[in-house]
């Protein structure tokens, strides 16, 4: 290994990254900065991008101004985020156009922060303006520790500059300079990192099985085919921040002696497609991708692979399907992907999220990623989460977004004390999370008591996983959205293994009969043998695990399928027609 | 087939920046270029990859981004996954059946719009969530999710 040039080189990236750093944030002109992430688009983050600009221009004001991904302050969104040469940054939240082109006027012509239309500012307390909080003082975002997240809404994702002023590729550069492959992957196993695409799995066991394999040929996939509703985290940090997990996959293959990886991504999701190619490209340039990477003897090859629309395609075998071009079904097992995998080589999948943490933990040691979050605790088979939880929020809450907090948590204080509650005076009845396989839990008092880990979650009967959490209020009628839950796993089954296929059909049609109150009392017991017989018959966790929403419904919302069968009474407030997608895709 | 929209075909199948070019990453190729996979494209593709033209179109019909026609001027979606669900996209898919007179998804009969039921549009947050010729907008009601439609169909082609 080449150590001296590599140092030498990464030193010469690094202080390229800082000066055009300074140039930004301390240079002769503002720096406007505006979400435009899907939640950022969904708001109208592009009409303002333009309206600056415009603004701008007609002002013949010079200002440099960036699209950002997402702060997770989602329910703020379009954020605008100006700083001026020297001053602090000031946030304004749910910016139309024209109040867009008030901001440019008032605070970048004319020096003055406008507090009406501010959400806060961030920057030394000295330099406050007037009238506008401290952005971390916001409840959202006070009791975050933000990791994985760490530069998302801050930096522009399409820059790789940017990620490295701000640490970025200092993880892999050490780990090239000074670590051998299995100190690097040592490191990962002392972290505790479980995988966090819905399993668990302790990360670096899992790069085990694959750095064990001698075959010269070996792949990092890593999976953003995220189609859960309700979890938009991986696409959120990967349009955010998407060379931390360029990084992050880059030194997984160090780690594993692997020598190609994949980014897998829903096609006509362009925010985490371009960014993500964007910073692709840029690490080509500068050697942090390619043959002899920062000089060093390993190399490493990146790309971006497309996925048509299918939810199974998250399935680790089925994603390998997607990647070699064919029907995204999964596979059977054995053999496992480490043995043979995408292109019948030996592979390992990793979740996005799982990829986006590892270049902190080399940088910082594992030791002090397995210091956050929650301890083992063998009496009551709790393996211990280690690092945190990035949890998208979703429907009746006061502060929908993406957050970034403590495993160990309670779910108490993520959804009151962060995001405020339901709205409008109302009470929080449900609690659906991990997509629309982990099912629903009642916002009781004791679920709410529970502690963010994956091993609590999974004895509660619920899946901590991808980290969507769909709140409901009191309105929410449970039997109405189990129905909506099975629909959309009948809509999503590829259609490989007859139970599943057959059995969310059957589970709908049931569902639907019982929405529309002419449900019977066999319709429970026939419910459960139609789970019973996916679970057993299905070779991948969508059958397996598809009958979770019935079952984690009739669990704690078992009264209310009483009331639709027996009562021929609805129970909160359910739609008028039943809607099912009639065209589904087979 | 005109001769342009032949060479289009040509172009997305042939001409792919990606390294690891496969069946599904030409199908999308072309459905980015001419917005549907018409047979000539089925053909083109089984040429590139040395495949089957039966094997094309195992992939092409399992995927619901593809169309088989020509698209309409303007493409409506509506997300009904759970968090819109909650958020109330069953009022939302009625307003759009009702601005598009359709009774479901489906292509109207002037050619002017189709409707189509996704499964997640990814901005969960605002929720509930429409896409208009692909351009994502968060917590519409039926009333702003009417004038969306209207506004669309006054526009200019999408492509």
């Amino acid at each position: 290994m080449t150590t001296s040039s590599t140092t030498a080189d990464f030193d010469s990236i690094l202080a390229e990254a800082e000066r055009r750093w300074q140039a930004l944030t301390n240079g002769d002109r503002p720096w406007v900065r505006i979400g435009t992430g899907l939640a950022g688009e969904a708001a109208g983050g592009f009409e303002v991008v333009s309206a600056v600009k415009s603004a701008l221009q007609a002002n013949d004001v010079a200002a440099n101004v960036s699209e950002v991904g997402t702060l997770g302050l989602c329910f703020a969104e379009p954020l605008l985020d100006v700083q001026t040469p020297g001053g602090p940054r000031v946030f304004y939240q749910r910016v139309t156009p024209q109040i867009a082109e008030i901001i440019v006027s008032e605070h970048i012509v004319a020096g003055r922060p406008v507090p009406r239309y501010a959400i806060g500012y961030l920057g030394q307390p000295s330099a406050a303006p007037d009238g506008i909080p401290d952005l971390n003082d916001h409840p959202m975002l006070a009791q975050q520790q933000r990791i994985a997240l760490r530069n998302a809404g801050h930096i522009d994702p399409s820059d790789l500059y940017q990620y490295i002023a701000n640490g970025g590729y200092a993880a892999l550069s050490q780990a090239l300079t000074a670590m051998t492959p299995d100190e690097a992957r040592q490191e990962v196993l002392t972290s505790g990192l479980r995988g966090r695409g819905g399993a668990a799995f302790p990360a670096g066991v899992k790069w085990g099985f694959l750095a064990g394999n001698p075959d010269p040929n070996k792949y990092i996939l890593c999976n953003c085919e995220e189609g859960d509703p309700g979890a938009f985290n991986d696409r959120g940090i990967l349009e955010s921040d998407p060379a931390t997990v360029v990084e992050g996959i880059t030194i997984a293959g160090y780690a594993c002696n692997a020598n190609r990886g994949y980014i897998f991504i829903r096609h006509g999701h362009n925010q985490p497609i371009d960014r993500t190619r964007a910073v692709i490209e840029q690490a080509y340039e500068l050697g942090l991708l390619g043959q002899n990477i920062l000089g060093s003897d390993f190399s490493f090859d990146v790309e971006v692979a497309l996925t048509g629309d299918s939810y199974v395609s998250g399935e680790e075998t089925a994603l390998m399907e997607a990647i070699e071009g064919k029907r995204s079904m999964p596979r059977y097992r054995p053999p496992f992907p480490a043995q043979v995998g995408v292109f019948g080589k030996p592979s390992n999948i990793n979740n996005v999220k799982t990829l986006a943490y590892v270049p902190e933990i080399i940088a910082r040691g594992g030791e002090w990623f397995s210091g956050i979050g929650t301890q083992p605790d063998p009496d009551n088979r709790i393996n211990g989460s280690s690092g945190t939880a990035i949890l998208c929020l979703s429907g009746d809450i006061t502060y929908p977004g993406l957050i970034e907090v403590p495993l160990g948590m309670t779910f108490r204080q993520v959804l009151f004390d962060m995001a405020g509650g339901v709205p409008n005076g109302k009470t929080m009845k449900l609690l659906q999370t991990g997509g629309p396989l982990g099912g629903v839990l009642s916002a009781s008092d004791a679920n709410l008591d529970l502690v963010l880990d994956f091993d609590v979650f999974r004895a509660a009967g619920a899946i901590l996983g991808s980290g969507g959490i769909i709140v409901c209020d009191e309105d929410t009628c449970a039997v109405d959205l189990t129905r909506n839950l099975i629909a959309f796993c009948q809509y999503e089954s590829c259609g490989k293994c007859f139970p599943c296929r057959m059995g969310m059909s059957h589970l709908l049609e049931i569902l639907e009969r019982i929405s529309n109150l002419e449900g019977t009392e066999e319709d429970l017991a026939l419910m459960r043998s139609i789970g019973e017989n996916m679970q057993a018959g299905s070779l991948c966790g969508h059958g397996q695990l598809g009958f979770n929403p019935v079952s984690s419904a009739l669990r704690y919302f078992g009264d209310e399928f009483e009331a639709h069968i027996r009562d021929k009474r609805h129970t909160g407030d359910c739609p008028e027609q039943v809607f099912s997608p009639k065209l589904t895709r087979r | 087939m005109d001769a342009a929209t032949q060479s289009l075909i040509s172009d997305a199948v042939n001409n792919q920046p990606q390294s690891t070019v496969t069946v599904l990453s030409s199908l999308l190729a072309v459905e980015d270029a001419i917005g549907y996979i018409p047979k000539e494209a089925v053909e083109a593709v089984a040429t590139r990859m040395d495949a089957t033209v039966n094997d094309v179109w195992a992939v092409a019909t399992f995927y619901p981004n593809f169309r088989f026609d020509p698209p309409m001027e303007h493409r409506i979606e509506v997300c009904w996954g759970p968090s819109c669900h909650v958020m109330g996209a069953d009022r939302i898919i009625a307003a759009a059946q009702d601005a598009l007179s359709l009774p479901d998804e489906g292509d109207t009969p002037d050619g002017k719009a189709t409707l189509r039921y996704n499964t997640c549009l990814g901005a969960c947050a605002h929720a509930p969530v429409m896409a208009i010729d692909h351009h994502l907008a968060g917590r519409v009601t039926p009333e702003s999710a009417r004038e969306k439609i209207a506004a669309a169909l006054q526009s200019a082609p999408s492509h």
